[in-house]
């Protein structure tokens, strides 16, 4: 018996080590690999025929005065702080009416959750045609209110935003999704006991409803920052990083360096610098929120 | 309960509204791309005449349905490998017992919180002394395996009943047998989820594509479409780059109305777990 099951232990580990190969392989080739080399290459000139140059930290002094490299962090930052509360607000708003009884409840969930199925592509080669200040069937409704027309994407200070309220629309649906599923998490004998305490709806909201989705919101918040420093296509396709860099991305800014003026070691200390900032940022979030709740 | 009744049809006007600006602006895609050029940018998703010419244009200029297969290739065999490699290693660290079990759990825990932008350049010279730009091989390989599939699978196959393993062992199956043949079919929803999102984000990943490939043939769809509309072939003929939009989408859009549930389930049980 003894030394059966002794056989099959020393069985498992062979068996554990083989199944776990492919990750092996997979985790060595496309992640560890890329993640020395990009500590190899901030020190690095290259333009990656030749051999590279060592400069030591001038990638660093460089990236550290480079104004188009704070533009990007300031445009993120900006996007952020309206994508964000946008996103968080109408999703929670959205969810706590599906929450609710309302016939048709299924279709207005599949609606919102349209676009975000759809190709940040398409999405965006659409509303560069929405965002049209002359033509745009946006301005055509707002004319119709006595607004505009407004430059959406054609002017500095509106395109980011317009470019943050786009990402909003797109992703919405899938907030509201999560929020839904936390609401729905919520046992509803808590809120028959505030009922029999004399709680009001606001009250409710605040003591029950709010506490209980605080995972969730996290999760929210945490994949919009992290989307707001991933934004590409978006910029790429609909303004291209202008008017006047004012929708320039650390990702559009890291793929400029690389591939228009083939400059790799810069490129990779500026994905470096973001990716610090990324988890600085998480991590206060995180912090923040977590103490937050207790 | 008057009141709750107009309160609720309140509540379901706005959702309509709401709704609609959801939905309008595909149904204003599509139109515009049925109506002639110089209609495209009216309200209206009817045009004086039906039209096919953007289509046709737009056909005429990029070679879509290469672009398609691409996508097809790169999409399938990708979700295909995540869902067979990732389970695997989700086996061995949910179900086996080996050393350095927990060691690789954590190393997977850490690399999930790695933001790409850390390993972008440095992944694409990998690819460049590989020999590996304008191939599949460069669109696939690094999509063959997830830390988000791992880890689900690794926490739905610790729910499975160690009896059924115990009884396979019996049996005479191996681990590949029992994962196989056991654990695959009693874990349907996570192969759901796994595949739904892996599928859907490699579908419409549109960056990497636009690092690795610059061969025409070779490209996928999102990156095609974006070079088409931003590279000056589209001429600004808008209903020409809408038509791209639109064959893009609609693959897509089709799976999603067939499994809409599942894409909406999978979705919520990611972000609570994620």
């Amino acid at each position: 018996m003894n030394s059966k099951s002794g056989k099959i232990r020393s069985g498992k580990i062979n068996a554990g080590h083989t199944l776990v190969t492919p990750y092996y392989i997979f985790f060595t080739l496309f992640i560890a690999y890329p993640l020395i080399f990009s500590f190899v290459l901030v020190f690095h000139r290259w333009s990656i025929i030749g051999p590279l140059e060592w400069v030591g930290l001038s990638n660093f002094f460089e990236l550290g005065g480079d104004p188009l490299f704070w533009k990007a962090i300031l445009n993120t930052l900006i996007f952020i702080l309206i994508h964000v509360p946008l996103q968080v607000s109408v999703a929670l708003v959205l969810a706590a009416i599906l929450n609710s009884k309302i016939p048709a409840k299924g279709a207005f969930r599949a609606a919102f959750f349209l676009p975000v199925v759809v190709s940040g592509v398409a999405v965006t080669i659409l509303w560069k045609q929405i965002y049209s200040t002359n033509l745009g069937i946006l301005n055509q409704v707002l004319h119709l209110i006595g607004i505009g027309p407004i430059p959406w994407v054609t002017d500095p200070s509106w395109a980011m935003p317009s470019i943050a309220m786009m990402a909003t629309w797109k992703n919405i649906g899938l907030y509201v999704v999560l929020f839904l599923a936390g609401l729905q998490g919520i046992p509803k004998h808590l809120y028959d006991a505030a009922d029999i305490d004399g709680a009001t709806t606001v009250q409710k909201f605040f003591h029950i409803t709010v506490p209980a989705i605080n995972p969730v919101f996290i999760v929210v918040l945490i994949l919009s920052t992290l989307g707001g420093f991933s934004l590409f296509i978006e910029p790429y396709v609909i303004t291209g990083g202008g008017p006047m860099n004012s929708t320039l991305s650390g990702v559009l800014y890291i793929y400029r360096q690389a591939f228009s003026f083939f400059r790799m070691g810069y490129a990779a200390t500026i994905g470096f610098a973001l990716a610090a900032i990324i988890m600085t940022v998480i991590i206060i979030q995180r912090r923040f929120l977590e103490h937050e709740a207790d | 309960m008057r009141k709750s009744r107009i309160n609720s049809i309140l509540l379901l006007f706005l959702l309509t509204i709401l709704a609609v600006m959801f939905i309008y602006p595909f149904i204003w895609m599509v139109g515009g791309t049925l109506k002639p050029e110089a209609e495209v940018m009216e309200f209206s998703p009817f045009g004086s005449q039906w039209s096919l010419d953007s289509y046709r244009s737009m056909l005429g200029k990029i070679p879509l349905f290469r672009a398609l297969i691409n996508s097809l290739v790169v999409s399938v065999i990708s979700t295909f490998s995540v869902l067979v490699l990732s389970s695997m290693t989700g086996y061995a660290l949910g179900r086996l017992h080996f050393r350095g079990r927990n060691l690789i759990f954590n190393i997977i825990l850490f690399t999930m919180v790695l933001p790409f932008q850390l390993t972008l350049i440095p992944l694409y010279v990998l690819m460049v002394k590989f020999g590996w730009v304008d191939s599949y091989a460069a669109l696939i390989f690094p999509y063959t395996m997830s830390a988000f599939a791992i880890l689900l699978f690794r926490q739905y196959f610790m729910q499975v009943p160690q009896d059924l393993m115990d009884a396979a062992r019996l049996d005479g199956l191996g681990e590949f047998g029992i994962l196989f043949r056991i654990f695959w079919p009693l874990s349907k929803p996570a192969l759901i989820t796994v595949g739904i999102i892996h599928f859907m984000g490699i579908w419409n990943e549109a960056l990497w594509p636009m690092i690795v490939v610059r061969k025409v043939s070779m490209m996928t769809m999102p990156q095609m479409v974006a070079l088409y509309v931003v590279g000056g072939q589209a001429e600004a003929q808008v209903g020409t780059q809408l038509a791209a939009a639109t064959l893009m989408s609609i693959p897509i859009i089709v799976v999603y109305l067939v499994l809409q549930r599942h894409f909406i389930e999978s979705m919520a049980s990611s972000g609570i777990k994620g």
